[in-house]
């Protein structure tokens, strides 16, 4: 157990430096000068030498990217002597555009995209699982093939033509919902609410179809494995049948995607978050796309891998745990 | 033609036809999807028919004193203009749907193909040879696999750039695209190379190359449909949202993301402007989704009769 744990935490590590190094690459080769953009219109070019020089935009690129590796454990400092600027660890640099330690920006929008995420996946797992079972249960009945039609709309609708049509037909249209508009939960609970349902629903919508299908097709083929017939044929109730030995192997592959998934999602989401102006992560990474605010737009993608692969390690695990066929030594 | 032995295949092929010819769902979104195609290759003519090109301004259309509202009913549908005009500057929606379906058909088709490319020939080449190459390529597609692909295509669209994005589309698509082919590329191909008529061949001389190519690469074929239809809708919501978002196509280039994304301020009061991008864009994705589940079927039901 342990040379697995060790062994995934060493993949990982490579995974997330590989992150790193490529973000890293792409950012600071092949995009224009940042010290440029900072420097305005009225740029002397003595002023952008001396803002690359407190940037460390005139060193080489592997002591630049070192600098950055280590700020992200230890921190580091910009500048030197008096306007010498503490950046504490984990340090992913200052905004170009607002000149705030990125750290701080991600961490304010990070319980938002977390509100989104979490009732989303409430949604889509309740709904997606459910359908799943009742369609299998009904297999080529009229629930079924309602059921598997539904799934592959849902499947197909992108999620931005959902936000739209959701926000004309219950906003404009029949006035179910107020307009979005970010309150604290505090401060009005049902208009937090109200504001939150319409991102739930859209985010939930393509997932729970996705899970739909998933556990339908894992429960049929699970109720024909050789172990349900042997139960079946000792004579144990149908519901016994079902709770004992074909829910859970039937159940199991939706821990793996639903882990992927949700990371994927805490991560923010961009689309979704910026059609209902919702400060999370996502629209931060959005927005500092089109104001092209490298560090910003480098410090998301780093957590949304992050996330991601911790979301698999910790899928990995749980999977040992639930699943008595795997074993932890042939599972890396 | 006349050889008993090589009859087998082209009957089982005939037989997928014939099942999918009796297929009412699958031949009505073979239909959309045809005409989808049709549209985007007789853009330029259609776009004369109608009167008005894609990037024409017609402020006639537009209502000024309302901030740009198009008059008329549902967008300003009229003879004229078919779908009705963007608000603002009147450009007609119709001309912008046809020519975006070029955009959305060229960047999906060709992503695709490159995906499925890339996807069977590292897949067959992992699952053939195994041992270290295997060991790299999987390492490779694991890592293609844990990276937030969305967020890293936008900073990359976003750095890069921006002369010839729809080429650059293809490529940064196809780079995350195409593990998911190969995952399972190389897992059939482990589990073909094992079987009798590829020993018989490799002991009577063949050279590897033409093991993977001749003996089993055509017994991947309907895999390799069934994946590469079922992908192709994926690649169009991709380039979608990516316009969307825009790092996609740039303006005044259309593309039915980001015609989808210029709707969004207007709405409330104008939502045909959405709606018919979105239309068109959901019906081609639910289309290539519908179409690849049934040949999914259809090749399954093959393989259970076999």
């Amino acid at each position: 157990m342990i040379r697995f744990l060790v062994n995934r935490l060493l993949g990982m590590a490579v995974v997330l430096f590989l992150v790193c190094l490529f973000t890293y690459v792409i950012f600071f080769v092949l995009s224009p000068d940042p010290a440029v953009q900072i420097c305005g219109k009225n740029c002397t070019p003595e002023a952008i030498d001396q803002l690359r020089a407190n940037l460390g935009l005139d060193r080489p690129f592997w002591a630049q990217f070192w600098t950055f590796l280590t700020g992200l454990f230890a921190g580091r400092t910009y500048g030197t002597g008096a306007n010498a600027i503490e950046c504490a660890a984990p340090c992913l640099g200052y905004s170009f555009q607002t000149s705030q330690p990125v750290t701080d920006m991600i961490l304010q929008r990070l319980p938002v995209s977390a509100t989104v995420a979490i009732g989303a996946a409430v949604l889509w797992l309740l709904a997606g699982v459910s359908a799943g079972l009742l369609s299998a249960v009904k297999e080529g009945k009229f629930a079924d093939r309602f059921i598997t039609g539904l799934t592959l709309t849902g499947m197909s609708i992108p999620n931005y033509v959902l936000a739209l049509s959701l926000q004309f037909l219950l906003v404009v249209t029949l006035g179910w919902l107020p307009f979005p508009q970010a309150v604290p939960f505090s401060e009005d609970p049902a208009q937090w609410f109200a504001n939150f349902l319409m991102p739930w629903i859209v985010l939930s919508i393509g997932a729970a179809a996705v899970y739909t299908r998933l556990t339908r097709a894992n429960v049929i083929e699970t109720l024909q494995e050789n172990y349900v017939r042997t139960a079946r044929a000792k004579g144990l109730s149908p519901g016994l049948v079902w709770r004992r030995h074909a829910l859970r192997p039937a159940l199991t592959p939706i821990v793996t995607i639903f882990g992927m998934d949700f990371a994927g999602l805490l991560g923010g989401a961009l689309i979704t978050e910026t059609v209902f102006g919702l400060n999370g992560v996502g629209k931060l990474a959005a927005d500092s796309i089109t104001k092209n605010d490298q560090p910003v737009i480098m410090g998301v993608t780093l957590l949304a891998a992050f996330l991601v692969v911790v979301g698999n390690m910790v899928v990995d695990l749980l999977y040992t745990a639930i699943d008595p066929r795997v074993r932890v030594g042939s599972a890396t | 033609m006349g050889d008993p032995a090589s009859s087998s295949p082209p009957a089982s092929g005939r037989r997928l036809v014939r099942a999918f010819l009796s297929d009412r769902v699958a031949i009505a979104c073979s239909a959309y999807i045809l005409i989808v195609i049709l549209m985007a290759l007789a853009a330029p003519l259609l776009v004369k028919l109608s009167g008005h090109g894609p990037l024409e301004f017609d402020q006639a259309a537009v209502d000024s004193n309302l901030g740009g509202l198009p008059l008329g009913w549902g967008g300003g549908i009229s003879a004229d203009h078919w779908f009705g005009v963007e608000p603002g500057n009147g450009r007609d929606i119709f001309a912008r749907i046809v020519y975006g379906a070029r955009v959305s058909m060229t960047i999906a088709l060709l992503a695709t193909a490159l995906t499925s490319v890339l996807g069977v020939v590292f897949g067959l080449v992992a699952g053939y040879f195994g041992g270290r190459i295997d060991m790299v390529v999987s390492r490779v597609m694991e890592f293609l696999m844990a990276f937030p692909a969305l967020i890293f295509m936008i900073a990359v669209l976003s750095a890069l750039p921006a002369e010839n994005r729809q080429a650059l589309l293809v490529v940064v698509i196809s780079f995350f695209g195409w593990p998911y082919l190969a995952r399972i590329v190389r897992g059939q191909t482990m589990s073909l190379k094992q079987r009798e008529f590829v020993e018989s061949a490799k002991a009577s001389g063949a050279s590897s190359a033409q093991i993977i190519f001749k003996e089993i690469l055509p017994n991947l074929s309907s895999t390799i449909i069934v994946m590469t239809t079922l992908a192709v809708p994926g690649y169009v919501g991709t380039e979608a949202g990516l316009s969307f978002l825009g790092v996609g196509v740039v303006p005044p280039t259309p593309s039915w993301g980001q015609m989808i994304a210029s709707s969004v301020p207007w709405y409330a009061v104008d939502p045909a402007y959405f709606l018919f991008p979105g239309a068109f864009l959901f019906l081609l994705v639910l289309s290539f989704t519908v179409l690849g589940d049934r040949i999914k079927k259809i090749a399954e039901s093959g393989e259970g009769r076999a």
